[in-house]
């Protein structure tokens, strides 16, 4: 399904972390390719593997951990086989990221300018008086009043909202092919939060980039991302485009996370939700990952684990009740039937 | 006819900022300024809005957790603020308080046998013979099983963390609880089977919840009523049904319109607000939302917004805006 159209394809990725207790898969065996020009929402809870994901493809995985195997290839390139060198030359330049934390990621001891001015002089080799007036166009662009002044601020004077408008504008000061966005909106309130996916949106229209969109957030996936991929336990359980996954979520996992969520525009009795917890990373169960919590799981769930199987309308999920070899009921609807199956 | 639990009369709670050479008060942060709610006994009100908005810190201010500058707070009829610090603590047996951190409210060092004796211990509230027994049916009550009473902090996932923090403040036998974003740390799928026995604790023993929230999405879930907060005051009150399907002020319409909604053929038509939350030191005059507010005219730089009905809204339902009608008629559009 790999084409030209993708700017970025991960096959098979694995990612380990070596801690005294022996090895936890963080990823394991992830393939998802990013489409030119499109947003791709990964979406998963604490533990899932999704920013491991992301970290992987920025190469930022350090010790104890590992990127055991698979390929990641950006145009036609492995970013598996670079060296260090060459990977600082894509970093920040053809590829970049934003993390949750605008504090903590910004240095609190340089000016703004500085910070958007060093990404720009590094990559594009400007004067450091070019690179300066380059960062203003880039708060400009990034919707910050009165830019000028803003860049001989230091983060400590801007608030949480502007803090992450500047982390943009770091990461779009060299024009990059693809945004990384690891829960951008997260610690934002959310006016704030509307405020920046407007933003990124927009943006990524104009300029005519991918975005990696990484969140638990299932309301922000269905505003901003085309496709998505749902992760669980360090394996990806569902891709779809976005109103497939909403319309017609597949896997049992996808729809208790759909009906665990409370609603502002509608009222509820009682969430449907998911019982116990995400298997510790030492215990991972032998068949399908998700089955000592699925309500629908039989036999083979527990002793199996499940390709990623295409499905009748192209996008994918893992779950043996789509497979010729389901042992259970085989008129079984996962989405009608989630509620009565949980309750039994 | 329903009896108000707790009724919070022009609370204030104002900070001070210590400045100059001699450390003198310069300056305050009225995180509170001038609220007034009330609980009924057996519902819950939930107080949303921003960071910065003064929801966590009016919770705080009921519980005397910081004592406030200012008001009234009556709780069983009885004002909290006359209590000296003793009969204050004695009074904390019936008002608990969960909050959002199940890793830093909850000392790493106990067991969980040792943190729910502490409690009861604190209030003498169960005979020490009774007491094992009741914690094994908080355990079960809580849903985390008695088995695993002698375990630490650091045993149990987030989920279950806060399902220790529930039964700790479950073992006094309370009558009203404090959520203050008792919910928000957790995964969505955790994050439902807590709320679920939230819901399910206050029917079984008739609990009244004051609930401190930002996702309205829990809050739509979990309330009977919500009070909507923006720089220290309420801006608009009301049952739940009124405030999310028949909201009147223009900062919770705009707070309504900015939540993601998880359905990708939804487009709905969002308000987005420009700018941040000024500063609660030096809040704006008049209606402290013009300056971000789309309907803004002199008459709200000028003049205090209080809260009131209209003829379109039912219930306890108010609002603080000058222009409720006249937004409605059309006849007051935003200015572009």
């Amino acid at each position: 399904m790999s084409n030209d159209a993708d700017v970025l394809q991960i096959q098979d990725l694995q990612t380990s972390f070596f801690v005294d207790d022996g090895e936890v898969k963080a990823v394991d065996g992830v393939s998802l390719d990013i489409p030119k020009g499109k947003t791709v929402g990964i979406v998963g809870e604490s533990g899932s593997g999704k920013s491991i994901t992301s970290m992987s493809v920025m190469r930022l995985i350090r010790n104890p951990g590992r990127i055991k195997g698979g390929s990641i290839h950006y145009n036609g390139e492995d970013l598996l086989q670079k060296t260090e060198k060459q990977m600082q030359k894509i970093r920040g330049n053809k590829i970049s990221m934003i993390f949750q934390e605008p504090m903590t990621s910004l240095n609190p001891v340089y000016t703004i300018g500085q910070q958007i001015s060093e990404v720009i002089q590094i990559h594009q080799g400007l004067s450091k008086k070019d690179a300066l007036s380059k960062s203003v166009e880039m708060l400009e662009l990034v919707g910050i009043p009165s830019p000028k002044d803003r860049v001989k601020q230091y983060p400590h004077e801007l608030s949480g909202g502007m803090r992450q408008r500047v982390m943009i504008a770091i990461a779009l000061a060299c024009n990059p092919e693809l945004l990384i966005a690891d829960e951008p909106t997260t610690a934002l309130d959310v006016t704030i939060q509307a405020q920046i996916l407007d933003l990124i949106n927009e943006l990524r229209r104009s300029l005519g980039m991918s975005v990696i969109l990484i969140t638990h957030d299932l309301g922000v996936v269905a505003e901003t991302c085309d496709y998505v991929a749902v992760m669980y336990a360090g394996k990806v359980v569902e891709y779809a485009d976005v109103h497939t996954l909403f319309k017609e979520p597949k896997h049992p996992y996808t729809v208790g996370l759909m009906n665990s969520l409370p609603r502002h525009d509608m009222d509820q009795d009682e969430l449907n939700v998911i019982e116990g917890n995400v298997p510790k990373p030492g215990e991972m169960p032998e068949g399908c990952r998700f089955a000592p919590r699925c309500p629908f799981a039989s036999d083979i769930c527990t002793n199996e684990l499940p390709d990623l199987m295409e499905t009748e309308d192209g996008n994918q999920v893992r779950c043996w009740i789509y497979s010729e070899k389901w042992d259970g009921d085989p008129e079984v609807n996962v989405k009608n039937d989630y509620q009565t199956a949980r309750s039994q | 006819m329903t009896t108000k639990l707790l009724e919070v009369n022009n609370l204030k709670q104002y900070f001070p900022i210590k400045g100059g050479v001699f450390g003198r008060t310069v300056n305050h942060v009225k995180a509170v300024d001038d609220v007034s709610f009330y609980v009924n006994e057996g519902e819950t009100l939930s107080i949303v809005g921003e960071s910065g908005c003064g929801k966590s810190t009016t919770g705080r201010a009921v519980l005397r957790l910081d004592e406030p500058t200012n008001g009234n707070i009556q709780f069983n009829g009885e004002n909290l603020l006359d209590l000296n610090k003793k009969e204050m603590r004695k009074k904390r047996k019936d008002m608990q308080i969960i909050f959002q951190d199940p890793y830093a409210s909850i000392n790493p060092r106990q067991t969980v046998r040792q943190v729910l004796e502490e409690a009861m211990a604190i209030q003498d509230a169960v005979p020490k013979s009774e007491r094992v027994d009741k914690m094994m049916e908080l355990l079960d009550t809580v849903g985390l099983g008695s088995h695993q009473l002698d375990r630490f902090p650091h045993e149990f996932s987030g989920g279950q963390r806060q399902r220790v923090g529930i039964a700790r403040a479950l073992a006094v036998d309370p009558t009203f609880i404090i959520c203050d974003e008792s919910v928000s740390a957790l995964d969505v799928s955790i994050q439902a089977q807590v709320l679920n026995l939230l819901k399910n604790l206050q029917q079984q023993y008739n609990l009244t919840y004051l609930f401190i929230a930002h996702d309205l999405g829990v809050v739509r879930h979990i309330s009977d009523r919500v009070a909507v907060m923006y720089l220290g005051k309420i801006v608009e009150i009301g049952e739940k049904k009124e405030i999310f399907d028949n909201p009147k002020h223009p900062y919770t319409k705009s707070l309504l319109s900015a939540i993601p909604v998880p359905d990708p053929s939804h487009k709905q038509e969002r308000i987005v607000l420009k700018g941040d939350v000024p500063s609660p030191i030096d809040p704006p005059s008049g209606c402290r939302f013009h300056t971000r507010c789309p309907f803004a005219t002199d008459k709200c730089r000028d003049e205090k917004p209080e809260l009131r009905k209209t003829e379109t809204m039912t219930g306890t339902h108010e609002a603080a805006c000058h222009y409720i009608e006249d937004i409605e008629a059309g006849r007051h559009k935003a200015a572009e």
